[in-house]
């Protein structure tokens, strides 16, 4: 009976102990609850769109800043004091300065609307890197903008002293600005919504607004530390590792194709041609790299079978070697240069992931 | 540390904190003018050469240094010069940690603050100008501080800063006029606030008003309800004073303050409105004598017909009176007050003293006496003259029989002491006389060199008379003004001085400045409760709800109108293409029965489906499209020789018929 009497008084305890977690929070974090009703009233407000997006009036957000508060605090102090003193060009000064405030407030406001956001090409990262977003901002007004800046909508607001994230639109033209964001794993990375927003002229106000781009940048898996060396039995050859083969594998000269490494263009003869070639090795006509999924332990974790081939991939494209991949059903040829790395990346970055499109 | 800021705009800062400190130059302590000179130039050398900051020690020292200094000159960190010279002080210390945005940003806070201190000192007319001149730059800076990618050339900041302020004035004008206005001071002001204490003392001695007339400062001005009085009857009665210690004349302390002295006032009332300047007194000025019944409410007379107001004027006061200049001041005189105002010390004066005494032996009666002492100056080699000799301690004995040479204030103080040494009793009244009439404005100027001083003796049955004893040496001072009473004395005040080349020019110039800043003052710096409130009964506007009514509503008027320019200014111009209006009017008639072109039909694939959808339609169908793809295919948009073809669209899109 002891027992059964300490279990129901435990259950109270640790009931207690949430509700107590809970009433704290009220205190310690009162806005919680209505930053998440913010939230989700923005998200219905900001539609995912492939852009440009243009910032309409309605969707610009302001608030004061904490300069804002101060000043506003300032001519509370002034507004006293000259009542005080029943000084007119006090009051004159308090007046034209709240009036200042309002004004900039507008311009603010101002400096926001109808700015075109456009999403640009993303390139593909590594996994662990970090992938860059770059927007372009567009003014098709005929008053030049200035310093706008960008931020993802978790970020707190960084200070603006930091130059390299605002631009200024002169008058029909445009400029870019970047977002970082790290990549965790392979596969599709979604730009998540961002606040384009501004302070300028006054700092006084910080005016905002929600836009979210339907950009994704293609993640490759993380590339394996050097190390493993692709097994013969996987179907082709495998890859020397180390410098090149020297002379002896000399196989003559052919011309330069788009995606030839520049480690294998033969400068010596590019005076007289006027124009590259490239030196062909009997070991890339031969040896073609196949490298096989199948190939790979089965005991491995998948990603580390595409990290391994990722390394393979990119070691070989370096090195300027053709090579195939075989990833089940996806058979890539052998074959050189950036498009077909990126086509094998991208193969190796979706292997079972889900595409939506 | 942050980000360091970038040595351009703290040089911009540097300048503009160096305007803005400029007029409070005056105001500081020596050591505080170098202080602040060498911090400036301190941080404009680190910022050019690089120099490492100031560690944070020397800062602490420094600041505690300044405080220790503001104490030891004024003794005291609170008040306002002494808290003003420490606000300056502490801004220009708040250079030596200036790194970031947030201290900037704190920096052109305090300048803004800074900037409201000047008017505790001055609310000239010209301060208006240096308000919004200031206010411009220090918006400047503002605006720079806030566009981190690269500092703004000059000439955009200002131009952006100076657009801001030029919107910003019509509210600062609505608000001004409108935010509801209470009578101050809400927590009381330092002892030392307001302006210097000028004008006329609690006491006088030889040399005390001569050394004023030398000052063109402004008194009070003085508008008249009707017509004016004479010149000669414009004697404004400031203090009195009665009591004389052989060399000095002091007001009398009255046991009682209640104010039991009769007047019998005759005459027309003469109607004015007094402007006085601020001189930190309580005294007030009347044209002479005022009535009882029309003080302004905060101000009394007293026994000897002194207006005083309750407090000290530190700031410009604007008060009504009415004044009679004929009356009959306390006809009843009892013994001790006959013995009062014939008092002289002992042994003072004594020849003074017997010259009076030989008058009363010869018969004469007290009007008599006064004509022989009138006479005395008329006929005698009396001089005018505003820098007489100096005088030692019988002063009015060596000034009767040896130097001869004075003011009006050894005219009436030796006059006073001739007729009390012969029995009559006599005050000595001091305060202004004349005044400047301003064409422009229909005012008069009375400055502090029309400060005066004259007598009053008493009379039998007439009461307190008043004689003026310059009159009879310098009839001009009283018929014309002091200016042409020391024409020819060779020691007048420049500004005084009718021979002047220019003065003609000078003076007409002169009149219309001093009309404008009465406007000034008087609309602008004396715009407190009691004049809002009449100013605006005129609009309606009659009580405080009123008031944040009219004033919310004009404010949000005008801060949407300036709203929708701005906004106008970040919006895309809408290029006018009038076929591509046509074409979206036809587009709306269509579309009220179902036919509306799909995003990626053309002109002409939707001109078909029309077509086959209302064949009624078709032939007009066809010639607005082949009007509508000419327009804007064949032809150069906006040119004149489109406009036969625009029309013929316009009229075809308008005569079908759906």
């Amino acid at each position: 009976m002891p027992r059964s009497s300490n279990a129901t008084a435990a259950i109270p305890e640790s009931r207690l102990r949430l509700s107590l977690e809970r009433f704290a929070l009220i205190f310690t974090q009162p806005f919680q609850g209505l930053q998440r009703r913010i939230n989700h009233w923005i998200a219905t407000r900001t539609p995912r769109v492939a852009g440009p997006w243009i910032v309409s009036r309605r969707r610009v957000y302001i608030l004061p800043t904490r300069y804002g508060y101060g000043y506003a605090l300032l001519l509370v102090v002034m507004l006293l004091g000259a009542m005080n003193y029943s000084n007119s060009m006090a009051f004159a000064l308090t007046f034209l300065l709240a009036g200042l405030g309002l004004i900039g407030m507008h311009h603010t406001h101002g400096n926001l609307v109808n700015v075109q956001v456009r999403q640009t090409r993303v390139m593909p990262v590594f996994a662990g890197e970090y992938a860059s977003f770059t927007i372009e901002l567009a003014n098709p007004a005929q008053a030049p903008r200035y310093a706008l800046s960008a931020a993802w909508q978790d970020d707190k607001f960084s200070d603006l002293m930091r130059s390299a994230f605002s631009v200024d639109l002169a008058a029909n033209h445009s400029a870019y600005l970047s977002l970082t964001q790290a990549s965790v794993q392979r596969g599709w990375l979604s730009a998540p919504r961002f606040a384009v927003y501004t302070e300028f002229p006054l700092g006084l106000f910080h005016a905002w607004t929600w836009v979210e781009l339907d950009m994704r940048c293609l993640v490759y898996p993380k590339a394996a530390p050097r190390g493993e060396r692709p097994f013969d039995s996987a179907g082709g050859h495998g890859v020397r590792s180390g410098p090149r083969s020297g002379q002896d594998d000399f196989a003559g000269l052919r011309n330069y194709q788009r995606g030839d490494a520049s480690r294998a263009i033969h400068w010596k003869s590019f005076p007289k041609q006027l124009r590259p070639m490239v030196k062909q090795f009997s070991e890339t006509l031969e040896n073609e790299l196949w490298f096989d999924w199948s190939g790979l332990p089965v005991s491995w974790e998948i990603e580390k079978r595409l990290s391994i081939l990722t390394r393979w991939i990119i070691d070989a494209d370096a090195q300027g070697r053709s090579y195939g991949l075989r990833l089940n059903a996806q058979i890539f040829a052998p074959a050189q240069g950036a498009a077909h790395r990126h086509e094998c990346l991208q193969a190796l970055a979706l292997f079972g992931v889900r595409s939506n499109d | 540390m942050q980000h360091a800021l970038p040595p351009h705009l703290l040089m911009r800062l540097l300048a503009v904190l160096a305007i803005v400190l400029a007029p409070h130059g005056a105001h500081l302590p020596l050591w505080a003018t170098l202080l602040v000179i060498a911090i400036m130039i301190w941080r404009s050398l680190s910022v050019l050469r690089r120099w490492p900051p100031i560690p944070r020690a020397a800062k602490v020292l420094l600041a505690l240094a300044a405080f220790a200094g503001v104490y030891a000159s004024f003794g005291r960190v609170s008040g306002q010069t002494a808290g003003v010279v420490l606000l300056v002080v502490m801004a220009v210390l708040k250079l030596t940690e200036l790194n970031s945005r947030r201290d900037l940003m704190v920096l052109v806070l305090l300048m803004y603050f800074l900037l409201i201190t000047h008017f505790l000192f001055s609310q000239e007319l010209w301060t208006a100008a240096y308000l919004i001149f200031c206010a411009v730059l220090i918006t400047g800076v503002l605006i720079d501080a806030n566009h981190p990618a690269a500092i703004l050339p000059l000439r955009n900041s200002l131009r952006l800063s100076g657009r801001l302020v030029a919107m910003a004035l019509p509210l600062m004008v609505i608000i001004f006029v409108l935010f509801p206005r209470i009578p101050g001071p809400l927590w009381g002001l330092p002892s030392d606030s307001g302006a210097a204490r000028t004008g006329l003392s609690d006491n006088m001695e030889p040399g005390e008003i001569s050394s004023l007339v030398e000052s063109d400062a402004v008194a009070f001005r003085v508008r008249f309800e009707g017509k004016p009085p004479a010149n000669r009857e414009l004697y404004w009665r400031g203090p009195v004073f009665g009591h004389f210690d052989g060399h000095r004349w002091d007001s009398v302390l009255h046991a009682n303050a209640e104010n039991d002295t009769q007047a019998k006032l005759d005459g027309g009332e003469v109607r004015y409105e007094v402007t006085l300047e601020p001189q930190r007194s309580h005294w007030l000025f009347a044209l002479d004598l005022p009535a009882a019944a029309s003080l302004p409410s905060d101000a009394h007379l007293d026994a000897d017909f002194e207006l005083f107001a309750n407090g000290e004027s530190r700031e410009r006061r604007l008060y009504q009176l009415e004044s009679f200049t004929q009356y009959r001041l306390q006809g009843e005189f009892d013994d001790a007050q006959r013995r009062f105002y014939t008092r002289l010390p002992a042994r003072s004066n004594p020849r003074t003293q017997a010259l009076a005494q030989q008058w009363r032996a010869q018969g004469l009666d007290d009007q008599q006496i006064i004509d022989a002492a009138l006479a005395m100056f008329r006929q005698q080699a009396f001089f005018y003259t505003l820098h007489p000799p100096a005088l030692s301690r019988d002063s009015v004995d060596e000034f009767l029989f040896d130097t001869r040479k004075g003011f009006c204030e050894h005219y009436a103080s030796s006059f006073a002491v001739l007729m009390r040494a012969a029995g009559i009793p006599a005050r000595i009244v001091t305060g202004y006389q004349g005044g400047e009439k301003n064409a422009v404005g229909d005012y008069y100027l009375v400055r502090q060199s029309d400060a005066h001083a004259w007598t009053e003796v008493w009379l039998a049955p007439r009461g307190w008379v008043r004689i003026d004893p310059t009159a009879a040496v310098a009839p001009q001072r009283i018929e014309r003004g002091i200016g042409e009473a020391l024409e020819n004395s060779g020691d007048l005040p420049a500004f005084l001085d009718p021979r002047r080349p220019g003065y003609n020019l000078r003076y007409a110039f002169e009149a219309r400045w001093d009309w404008i800043n009465s406007q000034w003052n008087h609309w602008v710096l004396g715009y407190g409760p009691d004049l809002q409130q009449e100013f605006l009964r005129r609009f309606g506007i009659v009580d405080w709800s009123d008031m944040i009514l009219a004033l919310t509503a004009a404010v949000s008027l005008v801060l949407g109108g300036l709203g929708i320019v701005l906004l106008r200014q970040f919006s895309v111009p809408a290029a006018s293409d009038p076929a591509q209006d046509q074409w979206r009017r036809l587009q709306r008639r269509l579309a009220r029965v179902g036919l509306t072109q799909l995003a990626h039909e053309g002109a002409l694939d939707f001109s078909r489906r029309v077509s086959i959808a209302k064949p009624a339609l078709a032939a007009s169908i066809a010639q607005i499209t082949s009007l509508y793809l000419q327009l804007r295919y064949l032809q150069t948009a906006g040119t004149s020789s489109n406009a036969p073809s625009e029309r013929q669209l316009a009229q075809a899109v308008t005569a079908l018929k759906i």
